[in-house]
C-alpha cells in the first residue's frame, strides 16, 4: 500500500453523507473545530468593530444601540458557541480516544447527537442576530432581561439548547475516561489532557442543567411573568444572579481546565522533560473544578449581598489561587533544566504562562471585597477576563491547535510564520488588554460605547493593538489551514515533536479510522523522558 | 478490523472489548446522568426554599389550596409503577419475556394514571385561577388575605410540570422497552435499555416523593 492510498478518517470512507452521520469522534472533532473557528472569527468581527467604535471618543461608527448588541452577542458568541464547545468538542474528541488507546468514544451516537444539539442551538444564536440582536449583556441579568423588547428568547433558547450538547459531551467523556482505557493504562498513567478534560466534564454535568433551569425560568417569567425573579410580583431579581452564576462562575473553569490540560501536553514534550508534579497537577485540576463551585457570590458584591457572605465568598475565592498557583510553578519547573525548543505550541504555552499568571493575579484583586467595590462593572473585570480567557484559553488553543495538527490531519503549517504569528498574538494581545487595566483602575466602565477626553490615549492605543491581534489570529489560523491546502504532508509515521502518549506513538498521522492498526499496549508513562528516548521524526 | 467480530455477541458495538465493559459504560454514563437531572431540580428546589422562607405563612395557607388526596394517590400509583418496573426488569433477568412485557405494560398504566390524575388537578386549578405568576385570579375566602400566592403557584406548577414532563418522556420510553421486549430484542443476555431506562423511572418516582411532601403536606 502506497502512502497516499493509506487509510485513514480523513480520506475513508467517503463523500458528504459519512461525514455528516460519521460517528467517528475524529470527524466530529474537526466539525467542531471549524464550527468553533467560524464562531470565533464572528465574535472576533464584532470586537474589533466595537474597538474601532471606542477608538475615539463619541458615537464614531455605531450608535449605542448597536453597540450594545456588539458586546452581547461577543460575549455570548464567544462564550457559549466557541470557547465552551471548541476545547472539549474539536480537541477533545479528537484526542481523547487515542490517549486512553480507545476505538471511540464510549456512545459515538451520543457525540453527534451532542454536535447536532451544538448547531441546532447555533442556529437560534444566528436568528437572533439577523432579527435585529439582543443588547441585555451576555449575563441576561432580571430585570432588564425580562423587559428588553430585543430578542433574548431565542438566544437563550440557543443556550439553553446548546447546554444539553455541552451535557451529553461532558457524559460521554466522563464514561469514556472511566471505562474505556486500555488495560494498564491506570488513573496516574493518564495524560494530564485527560484529567483536565474529566475535571471540564465534571463541570459540564453538573453545573450546566442549572443553567439551563435558569433561562427555562427567564423565558417563563418573559412568557407567564411568572414573578420568581420580578420583584413587583413579590419575587427577587438578585436570586436570578445567584442562579446564573452558580453555573457561569464553574463554567468559567470548563473554559480553563481543558487550556490547563493542553499546557500540561505541551510543555513537557517540547522542552522534552518529565512533568514536574504529575499528581499534585492532576489532583489540582479536580480541586479546582470542586473550588469553583463554591465562589459565585464573588460576581455579586455590589447586588446586595450581607456582609458575611461577601467576606465568605471573597475568602474561598482565594483558594483557587492555590492549585492554580500549583499548576504553574509546575510547568516552570518541568521546564528547569529542559530541552527547551521554541517551536510554535511552545511560543504559545510560554504565552499563557505569562497572560494567565497576570490574568489569574489580577483575579485576586478583584476577589477581594474593598478593590472590587471600586473596580466592579469597569474595564479592570474587562481586562482580567480577556487575560484569563483569551490570554488563557484561546492562546492555550491556539497552542493546542500547533501541537496536535500534525497529529490530526498529517501535514505541516509553516512553523516561521507560525512563530511570528505567535508573538504577534503575544504583542498585539497585551497592547490591546493591558491599557484596559489602567483604564479600569481610573474608573472606565465597561459596556459603554463613548468616554470622557481624558480616556482617549488609553482607549486608542488598545484599539490600535487590537488591530494586530486581530490580523496575527487571522495568519495564525490562515497559516495552518494552508497546510491543508499545500498538501504538506508528514510521514505517517512521524512524530514530529518526539510526543510519548498513545496518540503519537502508536497510530499514524492522520489516524487510522478505528484509531489504532492493533490494540495498542502502554509501554511507558505519558511523560518518561527520563527512562525512555523518543526520537523525534519529521517527514520522510 | 472493522466491523463486528462474528464470534462476539450480537449486540456487542465493536468499540469495546467485552460485553461486560459495555454494560459497565452505559451503567455508569445512566448514573451520571442522573446526577445531572438531580442538579436541575436541585435549582428549582433552591427556588422553593428561598421562597418558603420569605412568604412562611403564604406557602402554608396555599398548600391547603392543593388536593392532598389525589397528590396522595398519585404517590401511591407512581410507587407502584417503580415496584412492576422492578419485576419487569427481574422478569426479564429470568428470561420470562411475557411477564417483563406484562409489567412494562403496567407501569406504562401507572404513569399514565398518574397524568390523568394530574390532568384532573391542573385543570381544576385552570379553573379556579390558581394559576403562576400574572395568570392568577383565584380569590376564594381561604385566599384573599394570602401575600403573593402566585409564586406559590409559579414554583408548583414549574416543578410538577416538569416532572410531569419527565413521566411523558417516561412512557414514551417504556412503550419503545415493550416493543423491543415483545419482538425478542431484550432477553436474559442483553437488557442494558430496560436497566437504564429504570433508573430513569426510579428517579421520576424519587422526585416525585420529595415535592409530594413539600407541595401537599407540610404545614
Amino acid at each position: 500500500m502506497t502512502e497516499n492510498t493509506k487509510q485513514n478518517y480523513l480520506n475513508h470512507p467517503k463523500g458528504i453523507m459519512s461525514w455528516l452521520l460519521t460517528l467517528d469522534h475524529k470527524r466530529i472533532g474537526l466539525m467542531y473545530l471549524f464550527s468553533g473557528i467560524l464562531f470565533f472569527f464572528l465574535g472576533g468581527l464584532i470586537a474589533l468593530v466595537m474597538r474601532f467604535e471606542l477608538a475615539a471618543p463619541g458615537n464614531d461608527i455605531i450608535s449605542n444601540d448597536v453597540y450594545n448588541n456588539a458586546y452581547t452577542l461577543h460575549g455570548a458568541i464567544m462564550i457559549f458557541l466557541f470557547i465552551i464547545p471548541a476545547i472539549p468538542g474539536a480537541l477533545g474528541n479528537i484526542l481523547l480516544p487515542l490517549m486512553v488507546g480507545a476505538k471511540d468514544v464510549a456512545f459515538p451516537r451520543l457525540n453527534l447527537a451532542s454536535f447536532y444539539i451544538y448547531s441546532f442551538g447555533a442556529l437560534f444564536a444566528m436568528y437572533t442576530i439577523i432579527n435585529g440582536g439582543v443588547d441585555t449583556g451576555w449575563t441576561f441579568y432580571t430585570p432588564y432581561s425580562t423587559q428588553s423588547t430585543s430578542n433574548v428568547v431565542p438566544m437563550t433558547l440557543g443556550i439553553f439548547i446548546i447546554g444539553f450538547s455541552s451535557i451529553l459531551t461532558g457524559l460521554n467523556f466522563i464514561a469514556t475516561i472511566h471505562k474505556m482505557r486500555i488495560p494498564g493504562l491506570t488513573w496516574y498513567k493518564l495524560p494530564l489532557f485527560v484529567w483536565a478534560l474529566y475535571g471540564t466534564s465534571l463541570v459540564q454535568i453538573t453545573a450546566t442543567p442549572v443553567l439551563a433551569i435558569t433561562m427555562v425560568l427567564l423565558m417563563l417569567e418573559r412568557f407567564l411573568g411568572i414573578g420568581i425573579f420580578d420583584p413587583a410580583l413579590g419575587g427577587d431579581p438578585v436570586l436570578y444572579q445567584h442562579f446564573f452564576w452558580f453555573y457561569s462562575h464553574p463554567a468559567v473553569y470548563i473554559m480553563i481546565l481543558p487550556a490547563f490540560g493542553i499546557i500540561s501536553e505541551i510543555i513537557p514534550v517540547h522542552s522534552r522533560k518529565k512533568i514536574w508534579g504529575y499528581k499534585f497537577i492532576a489532583y489540582s485540576t479536580l480541586s479546582i473544578a470542586f473550588i469553583g463551585f463554591l465562589v459565585w457570590g464573588h460576581h455579586m458584591f455590589t447586588s446586595g449581598q450581607s456582609v458575611f457572605s461577601q467576606i465568605v465568598f471573597s475568602f474561598i475565592t482565594y483558594f483557587v489561587g492555590i492549585p492554580t498557583g500549583v499548576k504553574i510553578f509546575s510547568w516552570i519547573l518541568t521546564m528547569y533544566k529542559g530541552q527547551v525548543s521554541f517551536t510554535p505550541p511552545m511560543m504559545y504555552a510560554l504565552s499563557f504562562l505569562f497572560l494567565f499568571t497576570i490574568g489569574g493575579l489580577t483575579g485576586i484583586f478583584l476577589g477581594a471585597v474593598a478593590l472590587d467595590i471600586h473596580l466592579h462593572d469597569t474595564y479592570f473585570v474587562v481586562a482580567h477576563f480577556h487575560y484569563v480567557m483569551q490570554g488563557g484559553t484561546i492562546v492555550a488553543f491556539l497552542g493546542g491547535l500547533h501541537h496536535w495538527w500534525p497529529k490530526s490531519f498529517g501535514v505541516m503549517y509553516n512553523q516561521t510564520v507560525a512563530n511570528i504569528a505567535a508573538l504577534g498574538v503575544f504583542i498585539g494581545f497585551n497592547g490591546t488588554f493591558f491599557p484596559q487595566f489602567l483604564l479600569g483602575l481610573r474608573g472606565m466602565p465597561r459596556r459603554y460605547a463613548t468616554y470622557d477626553e481624558q480616556f482617549v490615549e488609553l482607549h486608542s492605543y488598545s484599539t490600535f493593538w487590537s488591530g494586530i491581534l486581530g490580523i496575527s489570529i487571522f495568519i495564525a489560523v490562515m497559516n495552518l489551514f494552508w497546510s491543508f491546502i499545500k498538501k504538506n504532508k508528514v510521514d505517517p509515521g512521524s512524530n514530529p515533536w518526539g510526543g510519548m502518549t498513545l496518540e503519537w506513538t502508536h497510530t499514524s498521522s492522520p489516524p487510522h479510522p478505528h484509531n489504532f492498526e492493533e490494540d495498542p499496549v502502554l509501554q511507558h508513562g505519558p511523560y518518561d523522558y527520563d527512562k525512555v528516548i523518543v526520537e523525534k521524526t519529521y517527514k520522510k | 478490523m472493522s466491523g463486528h467480530d462474528p464470534n462476539s455477541p450480537r449486540h456487542l458495538k465493536h468499540y469495546f472489548h467485552d460485553v461486560n465493559q459495555q454494560y459497565e459504560t452505559s451503567k455508569f454514563a445512566m448514573w451520571a446522568f442522573i446526577l445531572t437531572e438531580v442538579l436541575t431540580f436541585a435549582g428549582l428546589f433552591v427556588a422553593y426554599i428561598v421562597y418558603r422562607s420569605w412568604y412562611p405563612d403564604m406557602f402554608i395557607d396555599a398548600h391547603k389550596l392543593l388536593d392532598v388526596n389525589k397528590g396522595l394517590m398519585n404517590t401511591i400509583v407512581l410507587i407502584t409503577s417503580s415496584l412492576t418496573m422492578a419485576l419487569a426488569i427481574w422478569a426479564i433477568q429470568k428470561n420470562n419475556r411475557k411477564l417483563s412485557v406484562l409489567m412494562l405494560v403496567a407501569t406504562f398504566l401507572f404513569a399514565f394514571v398518574f397524568l390523568g390524575i394530574k390532568y384532573l388537578e391542573y385543570s381544576h386549578k385552570f379553573e379556579v385561577g390558581q394559576l403562576p405568576g400574572e395568570f392568577y385570579s383565584y380569590m376564594g375566602p381561604d385566599a384573599v388575605h394570602l401575600n403573593n400566592p402566585h409564586i406559590f403557584f409559579s414554583i408548583y406548577f414549574i416543578m410538577t410540570g416538569l416532572h410531569g414532563l419527565h413521566v411523558a418522556i417516561g412512557m414514551g420510553l417504556i412503550a419503545w422497552l415493550i416493543y423491543s421486549t415483545y419482538k425478542g430484542n431484550l432477553t436474559s443476555e442483553y437488557y442494558t435499555p430496560m436497566e437504564m431506562i429504570g433508573i430513569f423511572w426510579h428517579l421520576v418516582d424519587l422526585i416525585w416523593i420529595y415535592l409530594f411532601p413539600l407541595f401537599y403536606l407540610i404545614g
